[in-house]
């Protein structure tokens, strides 16, 4: 099925003085796919997902969003472009000075579709409806620094997906986080791609956080996660890829199998290493 | 605005009154040995209208706000809430700069009228009740008089621009910040420094071009 892609990288690189944070990166996600990204601190995941919505520029090598160049685009034209990509930032990302219910509101009052008019007509309804996702209705008056990492973690995520942009980039959405709070979160996770079929890139550190993408999938009928063992269709199954980087590279690319079955040690360091 | 404007106002009023007081002191005892006391409202009015009061005024503005702006972009900045706008499709220099930048623009004009006019009061009650140099009508009527439109023309102009320099430094180094919260403090100095540096030197640019015409 020829799908357009949401997004594609044909061998971008881009070095910081003597390092490379990205070096011949070439990927591409079909609408509803997911990649999970691993690698050790400073092997480039992050400025990977900052250079998909041009939030830093590359060296060479081109990259497609929504099938837009988004290297020859001007600031001003990627703000159209980044609308339509939700990006859940490492510390949260969210703005201090406003309330949590502003701060999801944000992209909605603030996001200017094609034909120069906010995005939305109601937005504190969909405010409400991104909190209650999230299990957050009640904070809406409160201010981000009053709630708990994991809450605000969950804030961001609810305001990275309120537009509901058809892709989703999440920066480590559960690093430092118990377990059981990273659980919910990766369930949320999995719930906003189910529910809205968005595709996304997740980098993280926990393995369990791929598994639970590659392995479950959300039942709207019980409302909560469920096994895809005996998931009959092919291509869900096989829609969560995973990718190990190092040193900007890509130095693996696959299936939860393949990747299990990997004999590389960089790369079998990030198999299961349980609960950080 | 609220906080540029209102906010500034009692430091403003104290930088007014003391350099209006000061310089009717340091005068009247100059201006004696001409047996020339009785300007002493004109000399004060054109210093504070033309120079002191804008400028004094920009720089105590710069100490709070240029460092204000800075820290608070700044703080946005390393704790990834600039990118998140950007991320979220939104242009930061519109959500932040734009509104700063007026304010800047429209209340450092009005403190400055507000500091020149205490400062000519501070002058008074040095030149008239504790002196007694001058009687209260002649002190009023020169200073007044003393004034042309270049005069205050120069004495509006200055704050203007001063308001959106203040404003665009501290911007600039707020939104350039990087290195955490080390970095915000750098942020912070820097924006003053290059302020104060910036209306000291626009100042004598513009005091050129009135001074010819």
């Amino acid at each position: 099925m020829a799908e357009e892609p949401v997004l594609a990288l044909e061998n971008v690189n881009l070095r910081f003085g003597e390092k490379w944070a990205l070096k011949n990166v070439s990927l591409k996600l079909n609408p509803g796919e997911t990649r999970i990204i691993f690698g050790e601190a400073g092997s480039g995941k992050t400025s990977l997902l900052k250079a998909v919505v041009g939030l830093i520029g590359v060296d060479t090598g081109r990259i497609e969003l929504f099938g837009k160049d988004v290297g020859a685009s001007k600031e001003r034209d990627l703000f159209a472009l980044r609308s339509r990509a939700g990006f859940l930032f490492q510390e949260g990302g969210l703005f201090d000075s406003l309330t949590v219910g502003e701060n999801v509101e944000y992209p909605l009052v603030n996001q200017v579709s094609a034909n120069g008019q906010p995005a939305v007509e109601n937005p504190q309804e969909k405010v409400r409806e991104a909190l209650r996702f999230v299990e957050l209705e009640h904070t809406m008056e409160q201010f981000p620094a009053e709630l708990s990492g994991g809450m605000r973690r969950r804030v961001g995520i609810a305001r990275a997906t309120v537009t509901e942009p058809p892709l989703v980039l999440y920066d480590s959405p559960t690093a430092g986080l118990d377990p059981i709070t990273a659980n919910t979160i990766m369930a949320l996770v999995a719930k906003e791609r189910d529910v809205k079929n968005s595709a996304s890139l997740i980098v993280t550190h926990r393995y369990q956080d791929g598994e639970i993408m590659a392995d479950f999938q959300y039942d709207p009928a019980a409302q909560e996660l469920v096994t895809m063992d005996t998931c009959k269709d092919e291509r869900k199954r096989r829609r969560t890829r995973f990718i190990v980087m190092k040193g900007g590279e890509i130095v693996f690319f696959g299936t939860r199998e393949e990747l299990e079955k990997s004999s590389d040690s960089y790369v079998k360091r990030f198999v299961r290493k349980g609960d950080m | 605005m609220d906080i540029i404007g209102f906010g500034s106002l009692p430091i403003v009023i104290l930088t007014g009154f003391f350099s209006g007081a000061i310089i009717a002191l340091q005068m009247a005892r100059a201006l004696n040995t001409y047996g020339a006391s009785s300007e002493v409202g004109a000399i004060v009015s054109l210093t504070l209208v033309r120079e002191l009061g804008p400028v004094l005024t920009a720089l105590m503005v710069a100490g709070r706000n240029a460092s204000g702006i800075a820290s608070e972009l700044g703080s946005m900045k390393v704790t990834e809430q600039i990118d998140a706008m950007r991320a979220l499709g939104t242009d930061p220099l519109q959500k932040l700069v734009t509104p700063r930048l007026i304010a800047g623009a429209v209340m450092l004009p009005a403190l400055t009228v507000i500091a020149d006019a205490i400062g000519l009061v501070g002058a008074y009650l040095v030149a008239v009740p504790l002196l007694r140099i001058i009687t209260a009508g002649e002190y009023w009527s020169t200073s007044w008089r003393a004034l042309v439109v270049n005069d205050l023309a120069q004495g509006l102009i200055k704050p203007l621009i001063f308001g959106i320099i203040i404003s665009l430094v501290g911007c600039f180094y707020g939104l350039k910040t990087t290195g955490g919260t080390q970095g915000v403090g750098k942020a912070t100095t820097e924006a003053v420094v290059s302020a104060s540096i910036w209306i000291f030197s626009v100042t004598f640019l513009i005091d050129k071009i009135f001074v010819n015409l």
